[in-house]
């Protein structure tokens, strides 16, 4: 159902320059062929020393949250030196049910993946490395396992475990928590993660994605690395696209493309193609901001310019709505699977976000109360900031920028009208909400 | 010193004890929750703050010297 997108295969060292994609092959790499084109990994032979090549290369998380990774990197590095012993981890439970890219970067490129775990736990002088996904290890990356572990290629072994496939899952604490043995739930910080994590260990969580760039990094420099992005936010990022005209795919671009290259614009599309056009893009996922048409048309993918409109990039996934669907329809099924994966653990969460999305719900439907909005701005201030993790602040965002994006279509219900003439839902949630609120481990 | 008062939100059940001791800077949401001043306690409080530290029955509010956010990424 996913496709990847790409304009050639990654080329060897000499060829790489700023080309795209960097990361993606145009089909699943075993060892032989990720040696032929990238020669082992590079260790530095000396804990630390990569850490300032990552530095220069301004690389971020690729998890969402954008944190530069040579200061995670620093702080495990450093707090090992008081502990002793530290602990990697490869985060590829892509929670998030909209986005595909860390899953097929693994089935594509999981030596590369694996290169970057082997030379991070080198970096911050790992004893453990691990690599935690929200399903059953697919062939490809069992295959690179075992293929590295004949050869002896890595040294450390590394061991797999499997999240739940909850939202939450791959937040930081969560991934620490299951890795222990418990549930994959958030917990109160700090102490951080990277102060004191698995087993009390200083722990590095970093997406797959992020590992694949460090792997590239400590090849070819941070001079390399800069040669696509902007000066601020260098690189390239793994994106999910949905688009009216498409199905979803998976897509790496030079971080500061414009959107309306990725999304399209709404009004070309239906012209060339008699396809629907766009009414509104959401851009970062169901913790992210719906931007107003045309007003963002401008905008380009780096967080300096998606933040004049309150947006943030976050794990890539990008969607253009179409102009057919129920904007509000959307956005209150979207909610309600947000309210169903809070943790349920801090109260403000607990109690607001179900009211939350029973709200949306009233005003995806028609005639709704005339309080209804009035309750959702007052239950969106009630939230923010007041939980353990960064879910009800995600969930806030997405439902404010809604609110703003489809006043127009709020009007309209409020009289017993919808503008869609399409019902079938668009943006993408898993099949069937939790069973159980236990449904943790 | 600068001290500010910390829910731990996971373990907060919303007793409400903080909010009758200290309605100064806690007041409770509508659904029984504290909301807390997020600025330095002032020292004309501090007493009370420390009391209503002791007497949460969760062991949920904090006194904290720590100015880093309480979040994580």
């Amino acid at each position: 159902m996913t496709t990847v997108v790409n304009q050639s295969a990654p080329g060897g060292a000499a060829r790489q320059a700023a080309g795209l994609p960097r990361l993606l092959p145009a089909a699943p790499e075993d060892l032989h062929a990720h040696l032929a084109r990238y020669g082992p990994a590079p260790y530095r032979n000396q804990p630390g020393a990569l850490i300032a090549d990552v530095e220069a290369s301004g690389l971020t998380g690729r998890g969402g949250a954008a944190f530069p990774v040579h200061r995670k990197l620093a702080a495990v590095a450093r707090a090992g030196l008081r502990q002793g012993r530290t602990v990697v981890v490869a985060n590829g439970a892509e929670s998030e049910p909209a986005s595909r890219k860390d899953e097929l970067l693994l089935q594509l490129a999981p030596n590369l993946v694996l290169d970057g775990l082997q030379l991070t736990a080198e970096a911050v002088g790992a004893a453990e490395a691990h690599l935690y996904l929200h399903y059953a290890p697919g062939p490809q990356i069992l295959r690179a396992l075992a293929e590295r572990a004949a050869r002896g290629l890595d040294r450390l072994a590394v061991s797999i475990t499997q999240a739940p496939p909850r939202f939450l899952a791959g937040q930081e604490a969560a991934v620490v928590n299951r890795l222990g043995g418990g549930p994959a739930l958030p917990t109160f910080q700090p102490p951080r993660v990277s102060e004191r994590g698995l087993g009390g260990a200083p722990t590095l969580v970093q997406n797959v994605e992020t590992l694949a760039h460090l792997a590239l990094i400590a090849r070819y420099g941070p001079r390399w690395f800069r040669a696509a992005g902007t000066a601020a936010e260098p690189g390239s990022m793994l994106t999910t696209i949905y688009r009216p005209d498409a199905k979803a795919h998976v897509r790496e671009v030079a971080i500061g493309t414009p959107l309306r290259t990725l999304l399209g614009d709404g009004a070309e599309v239906s012209r060339a193609q008699g396809a629907q056009g766009a009414q509104a893009w959401l851009v970062g996922g169901y913790h992210g901001t719906w931007l107003p048409m045309p007003d963002a048309a401008g905008i380009t993918l780096d967080n300096a310019s998606l933040r004049r409109f309150g947006a943030a990039a976050g794990a890539g996934v990008l969607a253009a709505l179409p102009s057919d669907r129920c904007g509000l329809t959307e956005v209150a099924r979207v909610t309600s699977y947000l309210a169903a994966e809070s943790a349920g653990q801090c109260g403000p969460c607990l109690n607001g976000l179900p009211r939350i999305a029973a709200a949306l719900a009233e005003l995806a439907g028609s005639g709704h109360r005339r309080r209804t909005v009035a309750d959702l701005k007052r239950w969106s201030g009630l939230v923010e900031g007041r939980g353990a993790c960064n879910h009800p602040d995600g969930t806030v965002r997405f439902v404010r920028s809604a609110l703003v994006v489809f006043e127009p279509e709020i009007r309209r219900h409020a009289g017993g009208r919808c503008a869609a003439t399409n019902r079938r839902p668009f943006l993408p949630l898993p099949d069937g909400l939790p069973t159980s609120e236990e449904d943790w481990t | 010193m600068t001290e500010r008062l910390r829910v731990n939100p996971i373990q907060c059940v919303g007793h409400g004890v903080c909010a009758e001791l200290l309605p100064e800077l806690v007041t409770l949401d509508e659904w029984g929750y504290p909301i807390v001043d997020p600025g330095p306690v002032p020292p004309a409080l501090d007493r009370d703050a420390r009391r209503a530290v002791a007497a949460c029955p969760a062991l949920a509010l904090k006194l904290t010297r720590s100015e880093e956010p309480a979040r994580s990424g």
